[in-house]
């Protein structure tokens, strides 16, 4: 954690020499996104399965990784997904985005594109109409740039 | 602080490397060496270029078109989009009237001041990025072809002078980077050749869209030189002469770079 | 509020087809974390919520945070039931309302 936070108060001092600056932020941690969970579901088993997530396993920047999951249900009115949850482990904020489906949805399938500060597990949680939670987590490298511009 | 040197260092060191001489070597990429920038990236952001849908430069695509189309004396009524189609592909052009070369933002500038008696738009400016992208697309899949004698010569020699002018505190010269070392590795990047064929282009490390001329500003800045002017004569020379070294590339506007 | 917005979304569906839809939706997506080249912090502005109302019923909805990236994209799935209108919202983080709806035949 020392490490990664040195670096980014590294990239941030090169940076605010050149204009466009990050600020020095705290970063989450695995801890954080474990604290948020228990937070949204108590101490309710989270199981393994159910839920693929797929992100390039390598990116050329963290600006806008796409991010594809989907959760193996019937999407019937006795068993269907109703939420799925997106945690980073080494972004600022632990969360990335939280889900809201229903019956209607059909098909429990969502893309979007994500912001990653660095390379990190991602982590995703489903939570089904019979209340049981099911979850993956997937590890993805961002390179870093060329020039330190930014 | 204690960092910032190793990592400069290994900036300046890798793309220096192949390059031990005093003097910068002038001749122009080979014409059947030409690549075009996405060919350097991820497929992942080739993809995203690819995507009709999901590419993000098509919103100012679309903005532009509604620009094209609106207010009392709109651009459509002048030009079909349709006859536009390969215009971008010639541009920087020179143009006799205004006794300078325009790029296409220069055109589209003179063109709302001459003809819609409306003030130039902003380099950079929203509307004027949508414009571009608009009509950019237009020719898309049209390979470049810029004319470079006659009156647009002088610019021609002036574009492709800066581009062989080592600069900054870095020393380098455009084409150390981007004839020599191409398809090389700086960091985790892939060096490109550095060509203008999607521009203007979503750039993710802006996390929007912009200009050529603010992607070389970057690049002047990157070698710590002092940046010039978007818009300014010496960048619309320089992006003659990259249109011309892209002859025969298609334009990809709206592309997705890194 | 007005942006640019992108929908895809057929325009026909069979009664009980899974329709695949997508968004995109022109927004900086600020994180608070940048500063401007002239040192200033660019404050955080981000879009909140997503909703897709369907005939007034709403079918799928989002929470986003900072970590999802500028000009937000989005691909997710819906049944076709009844012929009617498809409103796609995103709220802002002062509450701004952007929507862009689409008109939708089922067979």
């Amino acid at each position: 954690m020392a490490e990664s936070l040195q670096r980014r108060e590294f990239l941030a001092r090169g940076a605010a020499l050149l204009g466009v600056a990050l600020v020095p932020v705290a970063v989450a941690t695995p801890g954080e996104v474990d604290l948020e969970v228990a937070g949204l579901f108590g101490n309710r088993p989270i199981l393994p399965g159910r839920v693929t997530l797929e992100i390039p396993p390598i990116s050329e920047n963290g600006y806008s990784v796409p991010l594809s999951v989907e959760v193996e249900s019937p999407m019937t009115a006795e068993d269907h997904v109703t939420r799925i949850l997106l945690f980073a482990e080494e972004n600022p904020q632990p969360n990335i985005a939280r889900f809201e489906l229903g019956l209607r949805a059909g098909r429990a399938r969502i893309q979007t594109r994500i912001r990653m500060g660095g390379s990190q597990k991602i982590r995703a949680i489903a939570e089904l109409s019979d209340g049981s939670l099911w979850s993956t987590e997937t590890f993805s490298i961002v390179t870093l740039a060329a020039c330190i511009i930014q | 602080m204690r960092r910032r040197l190793p990592a400069l260092l290994l900036v300046v060191a890798s793309a220096a490397l192949a390059d031990t001489r005093s003097f910068v070597d002038q001749s122009d990429l080979p014409a059947e060496a030409v690549r075009s920038g996405s060919v350097f990236l991820t497929a992942e952001t080739r993809a995203l270029q690819a995507d009709g849908f999901a590419n993000p430069g098509y919103l100012w695509v679309e903005r532009g078109g509604e620009l094209f189309n609106d207010g009392d004396k709109v651009c459509s009524s002048c030009h079909q989009a349709d006859a536009l189609a390969g215009a971008a592909a010639r541009y920087p052009q020179y143009d006799a009237v205004a006794g300078a070369l325009l790029n296409l933002e220069a055109r589209i500038n003179l063109c709302r001041q001459h003809h819609q008696e409306l003030p130039p738009l902003a380099y950079e400016s929203d509307e004027l990025l949508a414009l571009t992208a608009y009509v950019a697309n237009l020719s898309q899949g049209r390979p470049l072809t810029v004319a470079v004698d006659g009156d647009a010569a002088p610019f021609f020699e002036q574009g492709r002078a800066y581009y062989f002018q080592r600069r900054g505190q870095l020393n380098l010269a455009c084409n150390q980077c981007h004839d020599d070392n191409w398809g090389g590795k700086l960091r985790g990047d892939t060096i490109s050749q550095g060509q203008p064929n999607a521009w203007p282009a979503y750039r993710l490390e802006w996390q929007t869209f912009g200009s050529l001329h603010r992607r070389i500003r970057d690049c002047d800045v990157g070698v710590r030189a002092e940046p010039h002017e978007s818009g300014s004569e010496i960048y619309i020379s320089l992006e003659l002469y990259l249109a011309w070294r892209a002859r025969g590339l298609a334009v990809e506007s709206p592309g997705i770079r890194r | 509020m007005s942006t640019t917005i992108r929908i895809a979304a057929p325009k026909q569906a069979s009664r009980g087809e899974v329709m695949e839809l997508k968004a995109l939706i022109r927004h900086p997506m600020e994180t608070g974390y940048r500063r401007d080249p002239y040192g200033k912090q660019i404050p955080e502005n981000i879009l909140q919520r997503f909703e897709c109302i369907y005939n007034g019923e709403k079918v799928f909805a989002g929470e986003f945070f900072r970590a999802i990236a500028a000009d937000p994209f989005l691909t997710f799935y819906t049944v076709a039931v009844e012929s009617g209108t498809l409103e796609f919202r995103w709220v802002g983080q002062d509450g701004q309302v952007y929507s862009e709806s689409v008109e939708l035949e089922v067979v």
